[in-house]
């Protein structure tokens, strides 16, 4: 890779030992994918909750984090994705000491190297949206899709340690979706359909995302009728980030590259091409939650939820008790304003929590399934349907409003 | 399947020798795996219930989230983890997670691999050089 006078000086180890693991790393990494030089980024965004770092992790940092302030501080805003709990709430959550004391010292030791624990993976609607051509280093996988289709920001999925490494160096490898080449469509996607819920949006992503099949694959969507609120798109967005690997998509005539087929596919006829239906959508959804009929919890998750969402929910609560857990998770950035207004309130009348600045799956799912006794659960979220199974969960993929039933209806799913 | 060697596109850490546990799925470390006891966990994974804990894995697609780049260095620290993944096709996390877990990996070939190489195979893997590639042994 090209090295400019500055990078090299920061292997070399001038700006301090931190520094020169984060270029080493980057280098690594930009080899292995074919960078040809570093770009230059004005943000990143950090994945890093305890139950993926570990006390390994959490150690490597507190490492890190001994150092003086002028080799350990960031260089660009950098910012992170969701904690593993909401601290007011880890009792309730029968999260255990050990966590919540892990999740601090990860917390430390960040604050020590001058991240900004915003905990949220909706910093697009929340903290400060990128714009188009923005080059960027995000984690979360929802976070980098939504950004890269929505906005037209240019990101590759930066795992924790990458988007740190881009925060310490302010640049990270020029390769996948910095590059003009990789922007352009592989597939194209028509539907004849255009989804209304959320979970509905979910579960198309997540088909399509199937279908592209890998991280390199651009799908181009035709024939959807309107443009999607920010809400529906970040749930056809994580969803095919989740199920895919899939970090960008357009949407002809909605989504900024695409104003035209042409514009991202100049050679559509020659690209693989699907029709997807209302049918293969709904059967993909039903393939979640057909061998159960009660649930044991109901989440609203992943991703946070924003205050429009905690609204609708409020809204469906009204003069109504839950009669088994149910959580509705957002950012802290939300979360005052949903106080302030009400709508919390209204929430927890029902029974259901309301947490903050944590994500269901990224909290210690499995722990808190054997604390709790959680198996069977319900969501809108197609990205936390396909996630959760691993951790021992048999998810169901419903509306908001179905959930919000099931909930009240001590967890009983009609089929 | 014996002599056969499979030359890979990239390929990144130290050369290895183990047995192959292969199919034609993706791969998670959070979607897919339950890291405490070592097995794929996803019921629908067609690894589900396989110990994974010093095999070469041999499998399609990276998948999933981008939690891999910090469980694969938390994997290695508790020394239940996969000696090297192989794949067809790698996404950035995993290269990064390799990067950090100083683990082997390989990716990028000419055929599937994963039809290429039986379950339970004795490979080698040498990473380095012009031609990193995965041999039969």
């Amino acid at each position: 890779m090209r090295l400019n006078e500055e990078e090299k000086a920061m292997l070399a180890g001038e700006f301090g030992p931190l520094r020169q693991w984060a270029m080493d790393h980057q280098i690594k990494v930009g080899r292995y994918l074919g960078a040809k030089d570093m770009v230059p980024v004005l943000q990143a965004h950090v994945m890093a909750d305890t139950e993926s770092l570990g006390k390994a992790g959490v150690e490597w940092l507190e490492g890190w984090a001994k150092l003086p302030e002028k080799e350990r501080l960031v260089r660009i805003p950098t910012i992170t994705d969701p904690r593993g709990t909401d601290f007011a709430a880890a009792n309730r959550l029968k999260q255990q000491s050990w966590m919540v004391d892990l999740e601090r010292r990860a917390i430390d030791a960040f604050q020590s190297l001058g991240v900004l624990m915003t905990d949220t993976c909706i910093n697009y609607q929340t903290i400060m949206p990128p714009v188009r051509g923005e080059h960027v280093a995000y984690g979360d996988t929802g976070v980098v899709i939504y950004s890269n289709s929505v906005c037209g920001a240019r990101s590759n999925f930066e795992g924790g340690p990458s988007a740190l490494s881009a925060g310490l160096t302010g640049r990270t490898p020029r390769y996948g979706f910095h590059l003009d080449q990789h922007r352009q469509a592989t597939l194209v996607v028509n539907v004849n359909w255009t989804p209304r819920e959320l979970n509905e949006w979910g579960a198309l992503g997540a088909y399509v995302g199937k279908l592209a099949g890998d991280y390199w694959q651009v799908p181009a969507v035709v024939g959807i009728d309107h443009s999607p609120t920010s809400d529906e798109m970040k749930h056809f967005g994580a969803a095919m980030a989740s199920f895919g690997s899939i970090a960008l998509f357009h949407i002809v005539g909605v989504t900024p590259e695409a104003p035209m087929l042409t514009d991202v596919a100049s050679n559509a006829a020659s690209l693989r091409t699907y029709n997807v239906t209302e049918a293969d959508v709904r059967g993909l959804q039903a393939s979640y939650g057909g061998a159960i009929d009660k649930v044991d919890i109901v989440v609203f998750s992943a991703p946070q939820l924003s205050l429009v969402e905690l609204r609708q929910i409020s809204i469906l609560l009204e003069g109504r008790k839950t009669q088994i857990p149910t959580l509705a998770i957002t950012s802290p950035q939300v979360k005052p304003d949903a106080d302030r207004m009400g709508i919390t309130a209204k929430i927890e009348a029902s029974g259901a929590s309301v947490l903050s600045g944590m994500c269901f799956y990224q909290s210690y799912a499995r722990e808190m399934a054997e604390s709790n006794g959680w198996k069977r659960l319900a969501t809108n979220s197609a990205k936390l349907t396909n996630i959760l199974g691993g951790y021992g969960y048999t998810p169901a993929l419903l509306s908001m409003e179905k959930c919000i039933d099931v909930a009240c209806d001590g967890g009983r799913l009609s089929k | 399947m014996s002599d056969q060697i499979f030359y890979a596109k990239s390929g990144m850490g130290q050369k290895i020798v183990g047995q192959a546990l292969v199919a034609k799925d993706g791969f998670s470390a959070r979607y897919d795996l339950d890291r405490i006891k070592g097995v794929f966990s996803r019921p629908e994974h067609k690894l589900a219930g396989e110990n994974y804990n010093g095999r070469i894995l041999i499998l399609d697609a990276a998948k999933g989230g981008v939690a891999t780049a910090w469980m694969l260095y938390e994997m290695a620290a508790r020394k239940i983890v996969p000696a090297a993944l192989v794949l067809n096709a790698v996404n950035p996390i995993m290269v990064q997670g390799a990067a950090l877990a100083g683990m082997t990996l390989l990716s990028g070939f000419d055929a599937d691999i994963t039809k290429s190489i039986a379950n339970g195979a004795n490979v080698e893997i040498e990473p380095n050089g012009d031609s990193p590639f995965i041999r039969v042994i």
